[in-house]
């Protein structure tokens, strides 16, 4: 069984070199039945696997020994509760956004170049999540920031280069830190393998390194998941990007590349201490509170968004810090919430875009009658980011403001308050301002985008209603195997070393 | 490399002096880049020390002769293709694993040490990784190249 685990990178990867060699020959009809097949087949392994895993394998653990060579030798991956999870939320997103690229990306030229450089970032993410090695982690981190900056420069504007360019500096500043932490703990441990790094640092009573190294990952992937001090450069890159790949970088890529490795590190290599996560939820909140209000004052649409990006990492960033059972829970499950609404807004404001040619919030104004669809959709992506109740953002913050009550940190439950409060206040505007209002006069034949993005649009709505479901009993182990794997710590080591010896 | 005489009295590039060293010498550049590709399971170096050393004798060729002659030996769309056939091919390496029931396995036979038919797939995936890592350092320069010389 555990024979799926590399199809999550050969699959992109295959798929990423076949447009790019084939593209040029073929029609777009081809492109688009290669993407969609590719990213079907993707959805449902990452679905599958986390059914499969659940329900027939001991220990909810697959280890998959590349070359055949066992682990702290050879590059194995892995497969357990967690990966799982994120590669259920990556896929569902980026099968979506796939759809939607088959009409928006023809305002672009070049949809080859643009369907290649997705699926190697979806290969450098998906990479990331199922690697069970340090240093392979950093190369398909590499892989998936390379194709982000591309991409983010994808409509070769003088704002968009700049941007990109910026993006790109701040991102390999991020991996360089990165890569000097992983340079010391490989010296200090003398192993690549990151169950064998917990291992052999279980072993270890003076663990001198791992205060500077567990800096270096702070900045590094601090920088790439935007939390505060280092939000600076995604304000710019996100909203420059096609509206398509703002939704997967601002949905899934800070998370993947951020968010996951940190926890991974912290969680199941270091072994939590009280000190890392103080650190985490001092910065998530942080993160909360300074860019919503930074939010507020935005008039460009996806600017406005992509500030939530970072304040929303925040409550993620919260939640996972708190390291107690629900704080994970609600830091997990706001995760995937996050990405599905986060991903529709975007989705939303390309669809404005596509429509009317403007992302101004001050220029756009009465588009409801014109564009029903996209007003629903993002009336639903609204409230649900706000946290207003029978929508899905609701329950994860909901978990995680009580998880932080539970903990006794009441500061932060109110600061995840008034960060709500402060989320609603600026949907509030932005549904003001660009669809309720009198219908100015040059949108008077505004059309509604076209199908395969009302479509994937629909989609996300729905999963943005029905994602509180995530929480009953039948279907709680996807998120419950998620969060044990974190609460397990560095007892990862066991489980994979032992499994990978059966 | 064969390349004509009278390019050597053309307008573009650099000096006389120049364009006969690099005429005596680009070739003697590329085979010993193909000999690390080819020779990178027994010594040092490798697929992706010998690509760079294969990119650099094209960079050579193009620094001394001007743009438009080295595209003529590589164009644009030849590169854009290999590279994505290197990439294809040590992909398929890796995916040739399956057939002894495991991602990356090396399924071929391994021969005996220090021959250089020997170590199985590995010479195979240093050949991908030569033509993926020197066609791909070439594009980058030629990328870099046509976009200065469009900004004139």
């Amino acid at each position: 069984m555990a024979n799926i685990v590399p199809f999550f990178t050969i699959i992109p990867l295959f798929t990423a070199f076949a447009i790019s060699l084939l593209g040029r020959i073929f029609k777009n009809a081809f492109i688009h039945t290669l993407s969609i097949v590719s990213q079907f087949i993707l959805l449902v392994l990452s679905l599958l696997s986390s059914v499969l895993l659940h329900r027939f394998v001991d220990g909810k653990i697959l280890v998959y020994k590349i070359g055949g060579w066992i682990p702290p030798f050879g590059i194995c991956m892995v497969l357990d509760g967690l990966s799982s999870f994120m590669l259920v939320t990556v896929n569902l997103l980026a099968f979506f956004v796939a759809i939607y690229s088959l009409n928006y990306m023809n305002k672009y030229t070049d949809k080859p170049k643009f369907f290649t450089l997705f699926f190697l970032m979806l290969t450098g993410m998906n990479g990331v999540i199922v690697t069970g090695d340090l240093f392979n982690l950093y190369v398909f981190l590499e892989i998936a920031s390379i194709a982000g900056y591309a991409l983010v420069a994808f409509g070769t504007e003088a704002e968009e280069l700049e941007a990109s360019f910026k993006y790109a500096v701040m991102g390999s500043v991020a991996s360089a830190f990165i890569f000097i932490g992983i340079a010391f703990l490989y010296g200090f441990v003398s192993t690549l393998n990151m169950a064998d790094m917990a291992r052999i640092l279980g072993t270890k009573t003076n663990q001198w390194v791992l205060p500077f190294v567990s800096a270096l990952f702070f900045m590094g992937f601090g920088l790439k998941a935007a939390l505060v001090p280092f939000h600076a450069w995604l304000p710019d890159a996100h909203p420059s990007a096609p509206a398509s790949i703002s939704a997967m970088l601002s949905g899934v890529l800070i998370k993947a590349l951020g968010i996951y490795a940190l926890a991974r590190i912290l969680f199941n290599i270091f072994g939590i201490l009280p000190v890392y996560s103080k650190i985490l939820m001092f910065l998530g909140a942080l993160s909360m509170l300074v860019a919503v209000v930074l939010a507020l004052s935005q008039w460009d649409l996806k600017r406005l968004l992509a500030y939530h990006s970072i304040s929303q990492i925040g409550y993620i960033a919260l939640g996972i810090g708190l390291g107690t059972p629900l704080g994970i829970l609600g830091g997990l499950y706001h995760l995937f919430n996050h990405s599905i609404f986060k991903s529709l807004l975007f989705l939303n404001s390309g669809a404005i875009d596509y429509a009317i040619n403007s992302r101004d919030l001050k220029d756009m104004s009465g588009l409801r009658e014109r564009m029903p669809i996209t007003y629903h959709t993002n009336l639903i992506a609204s409230m649900s980011i706000a946290g207003i109740p029978p929508f899905n953002g609701f329950f994860s913050k909901l978990i995680i403001i009580i998880a932080c009550i539970q903990s006794g940190y009441i500061t932060y439950a109110i600061a995840a308050v008034v960060g709500s409060l402060l989320t609603l206040a600026s949907f509030m505007k932005v549904q003001k301002f660009a669809f309720l209002g009198e219908l100015k006069e040059k949108y008077r034949d505004a059309k509604e985008v076209p199908l395969a993005m009302q479509l994937s649009m629909v989609v996300l709505s729905i999963i943005c209603i029905t994602g509180g479901l995530l929480l009953l009993p039948s279907l709680r182990y996807f998120l419950d195997n998620a969060v044990n794997v974190l609460l397990d710590g560095s007892n990862y080591a066991n489980r994979v070393l032992e499994t990978a010896l059966k | 490399m064969n390349i004509k005489n009278q390019d050597s009295y053309t307008e573009t590039g650099m000096t006389l002096i120049v364009k006969t060293v690099t005429r005596l010498t680009v070739g003697l550049i590329l085979v010993y880049g193909i000999y690390i590709v080819l020779h990178g399971h027994l010594s040092p170096g490798g697929g992706f020390a010998g690509g760079v050393i294969i990119a650099l004798s094209f960079v050579h060729l193009m620094l001394a002769f001007g743009r438009d002659i080295a595209l003529r030996k590589v164009s644009k769309n030849t590169v854009s293709i290999l590279e994505s056939i290197g990439a294809l091919m040590f992909l398929s390496i890796a995916i040739a694993g399956f057939l002894g029931g495991v991602f990356f396995l090396n399924i071929l036979d391994k021969g005996s040490p220090f021959r250089l038919f020997s170590a199985g797939t590995i010479p195979l995936s240093n050949i991908a990784i030569g033509l993926k890592v020197g066609v791909g350092l070439f594009a980058i320069f030629l990328t870099l190249v046509i976009l200065e010389g469009s900004k004139r």
